[in-house]
C-alpha cells in the first residue's frame, strides 16, 4: 500500500486550490485522484468569462482559470492521478480507487482533502409530471455537449431555473443556434447573478418568468412541448395559468447537490441544510484529519472563493499532518444561524485552533433589502454591517478575528442573524 | 414459413419464446420497438406475488403461485436478481379484518404456502416503519422481488441462443388468415406463419379482433410511481400492500433489488394505449396513499417517477390460449398484475399448446443456462484486480452513481441482442439509473454506443426510433 | 429625446435605471442607487460592449473542440457576426491559451483566441 501525506479527491477547482497551497506551506507528499480525464473540474465546460476577478483581479474563462492553477500544480510538481475513480474512504484514511491502468488499488494518507464538487437535481427530484422522452437535460449536461463535444442537444429549448448555469446555457444555445423561448423560475426571484440575466437573457431578448413551473411534459420518444404555469406563493401551479410552449429541448437548472457519498461512506457528519459535511474553523469534519472545500461542502457561486476556501482547507491539512495545530486551552464556540440565515461554513469554532482571522461563509433564506448583518457574541451584537440587499443567490460572509473572540473568555455561541433596518 | 410468430417482446412473449426454444421450431419474435422489454414489462412494481389476490380457480391464481415457484430457480438458470423477502397486506382497522381473512382463505385455496396472520406487535417488530395505527397483516413469505428487466432481457437472450430470431423496429400493422396460418403485414415486409402468439400487451385486443369474432377490450391501466434513492432503500424490507380494491393492490411501497425503494403505483383506466405519462395528481396521490401504511416515508429522495400500462382485460383474467373461431392463434392477453410473477407459467403453458398442436419435438442441444452481465461487485478483491488486468474497461467507472463501468457497458452492447439506446444500456446495466439520472454519464454512454455501434453520436438514441438525443453539431444552423 | 430602460448588473439589488437620452448625449440617469449604477449606464447606453466566447472544432486533438474567446469586449451589435465568422472554422492540434484562432473577428479589430490547451493526441 502507497502512503502520502495528503490525498485529496477531486482535482477541480477545490482540490487543485487545495493540492497548491498544501505544497507551498510544506508538505511534498500529496496526490489528487481526479476521476475525470483532466485537471479542473467543471470548469473545463465553463467556456463563459467572469472568473476569477477575486482570485486574478481580471476576467478569466473557465478553462483559463482551470489553467492558472493546473500550470502551479504542474510546477510544483504535486501527482495526481486522471481517470481514477475512488470507491471508498475508510474511517482511518485508507482510499480505496481504481482505474484502468493500475486496477484496485489502495493509499494510506494521513489528511484527506474532500473535494469532489457537486452534482445537478435531476428532473426526478423534482417530481415533473408528464412524459420521459429525449430532450430533458440537466444545464450542465448540455453545457458539457455542447462546450466540449460540439454537439447541439436540441433547437427549440425552454429553460426550467434561473440558476448561473442554467442562465449561462441560454445564451450559448442562443449563440450556437438554438431558439430559447422561455426561462422558468419557480421562485418570485432569480437564483442566478444579475450580470447574467441581463447579459444571457436581456441581451437576447429571451423572457424569464418569475413563480412559473413546468407542469406537463409532452412527447413519447422526443420531447414535443411543455406547459407552464404559475404559482402560488407555496410553490403550487394555479389552475387557469397553464400556458403550452412547443420545444424539443428542455434544460434543468434546479440546483446543485453536494456529491457525499464518499463522505458518508467513511462516516463524515452532515449537514441537513448544505447537504456537505459538517465542519469546524479548519474546515475539518467530524473525523480528525478529514478535511472538505468547495462545493462538496457547500454550493458556491463564485469559484474564487472555492479557491480561497481550498487554500485555507490545503493550509490547515499541513498543520494537522506536522502536528502543529495548538489544541490545548481554546474556547469551543458554535455558530449559530438565524433570522434569515440558513447555514454558516464553519459551525464551530476553536479558538486555539483558530488563525488570526476567521471568513465564516452563509446564505439567506430570501431576499432582504435595507438590512444588517450581524453577529452576536452572546447576546451582545458585535458585528453589524448596513447592507443595501441580500439574496439567496449570493452567498455572503463575515470576518472573524481570534483577538475579537478572545476578548469574550467565557463566549459559548456566535449567532450570525439578518436584521431589519 | 415460420412455425411461430410472437408479437411482442414484453416478459409474456419472451417467457413463450423462450419455452419454446426447447423445441425444434422455427420461429421469430416481432417487437414494435427496438429492444425487449419496452412495454408494460418494463415499468410494473417489480413482485413476484405470493398468490392470494387471484379468485381461486381462475388461470390467474394457478399462473401465479406457478410461476412464483418457478421464479427462484428460473432466476438461477438465467442470472437475474431475485429476492424472496416476503409481503405484507397491512390492515388498519378491526372493520376490515374481514377483508384480510378472505385474502388469507383466499391464498389458501390457491395453494399460497406459509401465509399467517400477524397482530400489530408482530408487525411492527417485523417493520418497525409501518404506521403506529397498524390492526393487523397478512404475511406471506413467499412474494418476492425481481429485476423486471433483466428478467425480460435474460428470457429474450436465452431464447435467442436456442435459435429462436428477433425482429426489433418490426410493427404488426395487420393479420390476415391464410391457408395453414396467418400473414403478418409489418412496417418492415410481411410474414407467414403457422402460428401466431398474441402477446403484445395493450395492443392483444387489437390484433385479437383482427381474427376473432368473440371481441376483447382491454383497458390500459396507468399506475403512477416513485422511484427513491438508495438511502430509503431500506426503509422497510419486505413489500408492504394495502389491502386491494377493485381496482387492484393499492398503492405499495417496497424494496428493489437493486436496493432502491419503489412507491406505487395508482390505477388510472386510460384510452391511450401509449399515454405512459405521470401526471401531478397522479403523484400526488401515489405519496399520500403511501403515508397510509408507512411512516416517515423519505419522500425528498425521489429520484425519479414514471408510468406503466396495465393491459387490464374487461374480465379480469388472463385470456391464454387458441379463441374458437381462430385456429392457429394462440392468445396471451389480459396479462396485467400478476403478469410478472406468472411469466415463467405463461410461457411454460402458451409453449405447452404449441407443442401438442404442432407436434413439436424437444431439441437435445438446448441451452438452459444463461450467463448475465457481470457485476464486479460480487468479486473478491483479487478477482476484480486480475479482471481488470485481463480488461481494463472493467476499472474505468461511467456511472459515478451505481458505479457501473465501461467493462459492463460493453458487454450490454455486444452480447445477444445487445443493448443500442441509452435505456437499452441503462435496463442491462442501471449504468444512468441512479440519483443524478444520467448528468454525468449519459455523454459518456453515448460516446461508447457510438463507437461500438459504429455510428455518429447525433444517430444515438434515447430509446430508438426518433429519441435522438443531439440533434447536430454547433452553428449548423446559422 | 429617447428614454432607455436598463437593470443594473453592478450588485443583486438589479436597480431598474431610467437613462434619457438626446441622439448619443446622456441627459439624466436615475433610479440607480449608487454611482456604480450611474457608470453602467452611461456605457451600457452609449458604448456597450462584451466579451464573446465559443468553441471551434480542433483536429488531431485531445480533445474535439477548443474553447475560444474575443480577446477583448467587442460592440455588442457585433456578437451574432462574429459567431457567424466562427462558423466552419478549424484548428489544428497543438492550441494553447492566447493562440490566435481568427485575427480580426467580423471586423472588430478584435481577434478570437483559444482558452485552453489542447494538446496533440
Amino acid at each position: 500500500m502507497k502512503n502520502y501525506d495528503i490525498v485529496i479527491i477531486g482535482g477541480g477547482p477545490a482540490g487543485l486550490a487545495a493540492a497548491v497551497s498544501a505544497k507551498r506551506n510544506g508538505i511534498e507528499s500529496i496526490l489528487i485522484l481526479e476521476r475525470d480525464k483532466e485537471l479542473g473540474g467543471i470548469l473545463n465546460q465553463c467556456i463563459h468569462n467572469g472568473f476569477g476577478l477575486h482570485t486574478f483581479k481580471e476576467e478569466l474563462t473557465g478553462p483559463e482559470y482551470a489553467q492558472r492553477f493546473i500550470d502551479q500544480a504542474k510546477e510544483l510538481e504535486i501527482e495526481y492521478r486522471l481517470n481514477t475513480m475512488v470507491m471508498d474512504i475508510s474511517r482511518k484514511k485508507v482510499v480505496t480507487a481504481m482505474n484502468r491502468e493500475e486496477g484496485l488499488f489502495e493509499i494510506r494518507a494521513k489528511a484527506v482533502i474532500l473535494a469532489m464538487g457537486c452534482r445537478e437535481r435531476s428532473r426526478g427530484a423534482l417530481n415533473i409530471p408528464g412524459y420521459r422522452p429525449a430532450g430533458i437535460y440537466s444545464a450542465g449536461t448540455a453545457q458539457r455537449l455542447v462546450n466540449m463535444e460540439g454537439l447541439m442537444p436540441g433547437r427549440e429549448v425552454v429553460i426550467l431555473g434561473s440558476g448561473d448555469i442554467g442562465l449561462i446555457m441560454a445564451r450559448r444555445m442562443t449563440l450556437e443556434g438554438a431558439k430559447v423561448k422561455v426561462v422558468a423560475e419557480l421562485m418570485p426571484y432569480s437564483g442566478g447573478l444579475k450580470r447574467n440575466i441581463v447579459q444571457c437573457l436581456d441581451d437576447y431578448g429571451i423572457p424569464l418568468k418569475l413563480s412559473h413551473t413546468v407542469v406537463d411534459i409532452k412527447g413519447k420518444e422526443r420531447l414535443e412541448g411543455v406547459t407552464l404555469a404559475e404559482v402560488d406563493k407555496t410553490g403550487k401551479p394555479i389552475p387557469g395559468t397553464e400556458e403550452e410552449y412547443s420545444c424539443d429541448t428542455l434544460l434543468l437548472s434546479v440546483g446543485l447537490i453536494p456529491e457525499n457519498e464518499l463522505s458518508r461512506g467513511m462516516g463524515v457528519e452532515m449537514s441537513g441544510v448544505t447537504s456537505g459535511p459538517v465542519v469546524n474553523e479548519s474546515l475539518e469534519t467530524n473525523i480528525e484529519g478529514v478535511f472538505a472545500c468547495g462545493n462538496v461542502l457547500h454550493v458556491h457561486d463564485l469559484v474564487d472563493f472555492v479557491s480561497e476556501e481550498a487554500g485555507t482547507a490545503g493550509k490547515n491539512a499541513v498543520a494537522y499532518v506536522k502536528g502543529e495545530r495548538q489544541t490545548d486551552g481554546g474556547q469551543e464556540i458554535r455558530l449559530n444561524p438565524a433570522d434569515g440565515v440558513r447555514y454558516t461554513v464553519p459551525v464551530s469554532i476553536n479558538t486555539a485552533r483558530m488563525d488570526e482571522n476567521l471568513t465564516v461563509r452563509f446564505r439567506v433564506g430570501a431576499v432582504f433589502k435595507n438590512c444588517y448583518v450581524s453577529a452576536y457574541f452572546d447576546d451582545e451584537r458585535v458585528i453589524h454591517r448596513k447592507r443595501q440587499i441580500v439574496a439567496p443567490g449570493e452567498m455572503e460572509e463575515i470576518k472573524l478575528t481570534k483577538e475579537q473572540l478572545l476578548k469574550y473568555p467565557d463566549l459559548k455561541t456566535v449567532t450570525v442573524k439578518i436584521e431589519e433596518a | 414459413m415460420y412455425d411461430v410468430i410472437i408479437i411482442g417482446g414484453g416478459v409474456s412473449g419472451a417467457a413463450s419464446a423462450r419455452e419454446l426454444s426447447r423445441y425444434k421450431v422455427r420461429a421469430c419474435v416481432l417487437e414494435k420497438e427496438e429492444d425487449v422489454c419496452c412495454g408494460t414489462s418494463k415499468a410494473n412494481s417489480a413482485i413476484a406475488h405470493a398468490g392470494y389476490d387471484a379468485e381461486p380457480g381462475s388461470l390467474m391464481a394457478k399462473l401465479n403461485v406457478r410461476g412464483n415457484e418457478m421464479m427462484e430457480q428460473l432466476s438461477k438458470d438465467l442470472d437475474f436478481p431475485f429476492q424472496r423477502i416476503g409481503s405484507l397486506v397491512i390492515c388498519l382497522s378491526e372493520e376490515e379484518m374481514p377483508g384480510l381473512q378472505k385474502l388469507y382463505d383466499k391464498g389458501i385455496a390457491n395453494g399460497v404456502k406459509g401465509l399467517k396472520i400477524l397482530n400489530r406487535e408482530e408487525v411492527l417488530e417485523m417493520e418497525p416503519n409501518i404506521t403506529d395505527n397498524v390492526y393487523a397483516a397478512l404475511y406471506a413469505p413467499t412474494a418476492g422481488i425481481v429485476c423486471p428487466f433483466n428478467l425480460n432481457i435474460a428470457l429474450a437472450e436465452n431464447a435467442y441462443t436456442n435459435g429462436i430470431e428477433f425482429r426489433f423496429n418490426t410493427e404488426v400493422q395487420n393479420i390476415r388468415k391464410i391457408d395453414g396460418g396467418y400473414e403478418l403485414c409489418t412496417n418492415q415486409g410481411t410474414f407467414r406463419t403457422k402460428y401466431v402468439v398474441n402477446a403484445a400487451g395493450v395492443y392483444a385486443d387489437k390484433f385479437h379482433n383482427m381474427v376473432s369474432e368473440k371481441k376483447i377490450h382491454i383497458t390500459p391501466r396507468r399506475g403512477d410511481y416513485c422511484l427513491l434513492d438508495k438511502s430509503a432503500g431500506t426503509h422497510v424490507s419486505r413489500t408492504i400492500f394495502s389491502l386491494p380494491t377493485k381496482y387492484g393492490k393499492g398503492v405499495l411501497v417496497t424494496p428493489t433489488v437493486h436496493g432502491n425503494l419503489l412507491v406505487g403505483p395508482t390505477a388510472i383506466d386510460i384510452e391511450n394505449k401509449e399515454g405512459t405519462n405521470t401526471t401531478r395528481e397522479g403523484l400526488d396521490e401515489v405519496i399520500t396513499k403511501a403515508g397510509q401504511n408507512v411512516k416517515n416515508l423519505p419522500m425528498r429522495q425521489v429520484i425519479t417517477s414514471f408510468a406503466g400500462l396495465r393491459a387490464h382485460e374487461d374480465g379480469t383474467e388472463f385470456i391464454i390460449g387458441e379463441p374458437e373461431d381462430a385456429r392457429g392463434f394462440i392468445d396471451c392477453a389480459g396479462i396485467e398484475s400478476p403478469g410478472l410473477t406468472s411469466c415463467p407459467a405463461i410461457g411454460e403453458m402458451v409453449a405447452g399448446i404449441l407443442q401438442e398442436k404442432l407436434g413439436l419435438e424437444k431439441k437435445d442441444n438446448f441451452i438452459a443456462t444463461r450467463k448475465g452481465i457481470l457485476d464486479p461487485d460480487t468479486l473478491t478483491r483479487e478477482e476484480r484486480a486480475e479482471l481488470i488486468q485481463r480488461e481494463p474497461a472493467y476499472g474505468n467507472i461511467i456511472c459515478r452513481c451505481e458505479m457501473i463501468t465501461e467493462g459492463e457497458i460493453l458487454d450490454a452492447i455486444r452480447r445477444p441482442l445487445g443493448a443500442r439506446s441509452l435505456d437499452g444500456v441503462k435496463r442491462r446495466t442501471r449504468a444512468g439509473m441512479g440519483r443524478c439520472q444520467s448528468g454525468f454519464c449519459s455523454p459518456r454512454t453515448m460516446e461508447i454506443l457510438a463507437r461500438e455501434l459504429h455510428v455518429s453520436m447525433a444517430d444515438i438514441t434515447k430509446s430508438g426510433g426518433k429519441s435522438r438525443l443531439v440533434v447536430g453539431t454547433n452553428k449548423d444552423t446559422l | 429625446m429617447e428614454i432607455r430602460n436598463l437593470t443594473c448588473i453592478s450588485c443583486p439589488m438589479g436597480c431598474q435605471i431610467t437613462v434619457e437620452m438626446d441622439g448619443s448625449e446622456v441627459l439624466s440617469v436615475t433610479g440607480n442607487t449608487c454611482k456604480k449604477g450611474d457608470v453602467y449606464a452611461r456605457k451600457e447606453v452609449t458604448n456597450p460592449t462584451r466579451i464573446v466566447t465559443s468553441t471551434v472544432k480542433v483536429i488531431g486533438g485531445k480533445a474535439d473542440m477548443v474553447s475560444v474567446k474575443t480577446r477583448e469586449d467587442i460592440p455588442k451589435e457585433k456578437i451574432f457576426d462574429c459567431i457567424k465568422s466562427l462558423k466552419g472554422v478549424e484548428v489544428e492540434a497543438p492550441v494553447h491559451i492566447g493562440d490566435v484562432i481568427l485575427p480580426d473577428a467580423a471586423g472588430t479589430g478584435v481577434d478570437i483566441v483559444a482558452t485552453k490547451n489542447v494538446e496533440r493526441k
